[in-house]
């Protein structure tokens, strides 16, 4: 059994206890998207503002907030989550989600092993390609040791790359 | 065996130790019965022993094993049937679990009785089981569902009662809540249902494994549970229901074993209940259930019910004590109106949360929306963290739940 200390690091439970973009957006003109965790009933909004839409994978999250309600990692995710897109664009956005799911993955041969066993994606931080840096989001990479909790982390995640997949203004994702 | 032999109590020591999973697991608090029970030794080892020794398909084969496995089957029918006051073994149809049964209500006697505009009435307190399948046959038949409000204090709101009634064909009802332990009073339920011309189906997964059970007396039509939840194994489950019911309904599903002739122009059912098991049943399944109903009545099913009274007012007492208004426990405050199910809510903590600190405690709870996401909506929570007792727990694993809360209040410390 992993001890709680590997799934709750502290600056997990910062953003938990005062969660960074909390909020609404009017939409329209916000992207406004619905996630759902079906499993444990938890559900996230995110809103967000682009620049200009019609620029495509060059448009700029100008402003980001979270709604909705659930658990300590969900809801830390979703405020870390919002940090680090604030200001970025979309192509910067979708590399850095790669990233962040890629540490989120589970492969067989990790899944008796240590989650640090997993191959270092690289950090992007320091290639100046503007893709922003995991960060605080490393703090997320014990939840992969427990596998019931990943879902949580990423709901968030899922929620933002539909809302930014679709030019519908009102959508639902399912974790 | 059941009475006069045992003190009056349940020796709770003594019957851990018929489970062997929890005589092995020391470490174990199991409090999430709710979902699905442990299983004792008898019932393991009447499947091994079947498997060993007597196993064959059933209703098939005229050697001598066939037969003698089809006799176990129709004798655990039998067993179930007096397990639960049915007043004939025709009346129970194996399942693969109450979920099959309560969706072969709606499909079978639903499909075949129910008109475009007909009314179905259903709590808010249903499990998902009790409610999705009607809300299918909706679909299919354009039916109207209505709902009895659950108040605050986690009963049933029955003053609107006559009115939510009128029309109605249909009430489904769950006999014990899965989330607030509730105890409805399904037989005054069903009384006025037949009153206002409605049949009723009880979905009493949570009921038949912690009370004596009578269906006479109950009053429904129809009684679904499953056998996992009473110390028997996962894919058996029972549909009880009243035999002119069955005997007018059409089969759910198709396939052998259900069929008395069939041609290249069609079919004929075989009589209740096999009319209703197509296809080879979960035979050493049924078998572990009898089993299981053995075991449970060598307890007797009154000392297990006096048993969860005692030891749910213990948990009210002292989860209340010792949290005080930090800790919401969901459901009736009186134990006489309820089952062993505690629905938690510590602080603003997540229920996710909470039982994960809890596991690394070994305190096993449930966490989550319980299958009845309508319930969660009326008790304006999103998910809620269940403890639920059975035969085999005890004071001490209230005091282990108590002491986990206290360590995952200090963790978050919010």
């Amino acid at each position: 059994m992993s001890g709680l200390e590997d799934l709750y690091r502290e600056i997990i439970l910062d953003h938990y206890r005062s969660p960074r973009n909390r909020g609404e957006l009017p939409a329209p003109p916000a992207r406004r998207t619905e996630g759902f965790n079906p499993l444990c009933g938890d559900e996230i909004v995110v809103y967000v503002d682009l620049d200009d839409p019609s620029k495509g994978d060059a448009a700029t999250i100008t402003d980001i907030k979270i709604g909705g309600q659930g658990c300590s990692i969900s809801q830390a995710s979703a405020s870390m989550m919002s940090a680090a897109v604030k200001g970025h664009t979309l192509a910067e956005i979708e590399a850095l989600t790669r990233e962040f799911k890629a540490m989120m993955s589970i492969h067989e041969s990790t899944l008796e092993g240590e989650a640090d066993a997993i191959d270092d994606t690289g950090s992007a931080d320091s290639n100046g390609s503007g893709v922003p840096a995991l960060g605080d989001l490393e703090a997320l990479r014990g939840v992969v040791k427990f596998p019931v909790r990943i879902k949580c982390a990423t709901l968030s995640w899922n929620t933002l790359a539909q809302a930014l997949d679709e030019s519908d203004q009102e959508s639902d994702a399912t974790a | 065996m059941t009475d006069t032999t045992h003190t009056h109590t349940l020796d709770t020591t003594r019957v851990k130790a018929d489970f062997p999973l929890l005589a092995s697991r020391g470490d174990l608090t199991y409090l999430d019965s709710a979902a699905s029970a442990q299983k004792p030794r008898v019932v393991i080892d009447t499947m091994s022993e079947f498997y060993e020794t007597t196993y064959a398909n059933v209703a098939r084969g005229v050697y001598g094993i066939a037969e003698e496995a089809t006799n176990r089957v129709e004798a655990a029918r039998a067993k179930v049937a007096r397990f639960i006051g049915a007043p004939s073994a025709d009346e129970i149809v194996f399942t693969k679990n109450a979920t099959e049964g309560l969706n072969l209500v709606a499909q079978s006697w639903g499909r075949a009785n129910l008109r475009p505009g007909d009314a179905v009435l259903l709590t808010e307190m249903e499990h998902h089981a009790n409610i999705v399948p009607w809300q299918i046959l909706a679909g299919q038949l354009g039916l109207e569902i209505r709902w009895i409000p659950v108040g605050d204090d986690g009963l049933l709101r029955l003053d609107d009662l006559d009115r939510l009634l009128d029309g109605v064909r249909v009430l489904g009802v769950s006999a014990m809540s899965n989330v607030l332990g509730t105890l409805n009073p399904v037989t005054d339920l069903a009384a006025a249902a037949h009153a206002a011309g409605a049949i009723v189906s009880v979905d009493a997964c949570q009921f038949v494994p912690h009370n004596q059970t009578d269906v006479v007396a109950m009053g429904a039509d129809f009684i679904s549970f499953s056998g996992h939840k009473m110390l028997g194994p996962t894919g058996v489950g029972v549909l009880w229901g009243r035999a002119e019911l069955l005997e007018a309904m059409p089969p759910f599903l198709g396939g052998g074993g259900m069929i008395e002739h069939v041609t290249v122009e069609g079919f004929s059912s075989a009589p209740s209940p096999h009319k209703f098991e197509a296809g080879t049943p979960p035979i050493v399944e049924i078998v572990g259930l009898g089993a299981a109903i053995d075991y449970l009545e060598d307890l007797g099913m009154d000392r297990v019910r006096e048993h969860e009274v005692t030891l749910t007012a213990y948990a009210l007492r002292t989860l209340g004590s010792r949290f005080g208004d930090s800790l919401r426990i969901h459901g009736p405050s009186e134990p006489a109106q309820r089952g062993g199910v505690f629905s938690l809510a510590l602080d603003d903590l997540h229920p996710h949360d909470v039982s994960q600190v809890l596991d690394t405690r070994g305190v096993c709870v449930r966490a989550g929306h319980h299958c009845a996401k309508p319930l969660m909506k009326v008790l304006g929570v999103g998910a809620t963290a269940r403890a639920s007792v059975y035969v085999y727990n005890d004071e001490s694993d209230i005091d282990a739940l108590a002491d986990a809360l206290a360590e995952a209040q200090r963790f978050f410390a919010l």
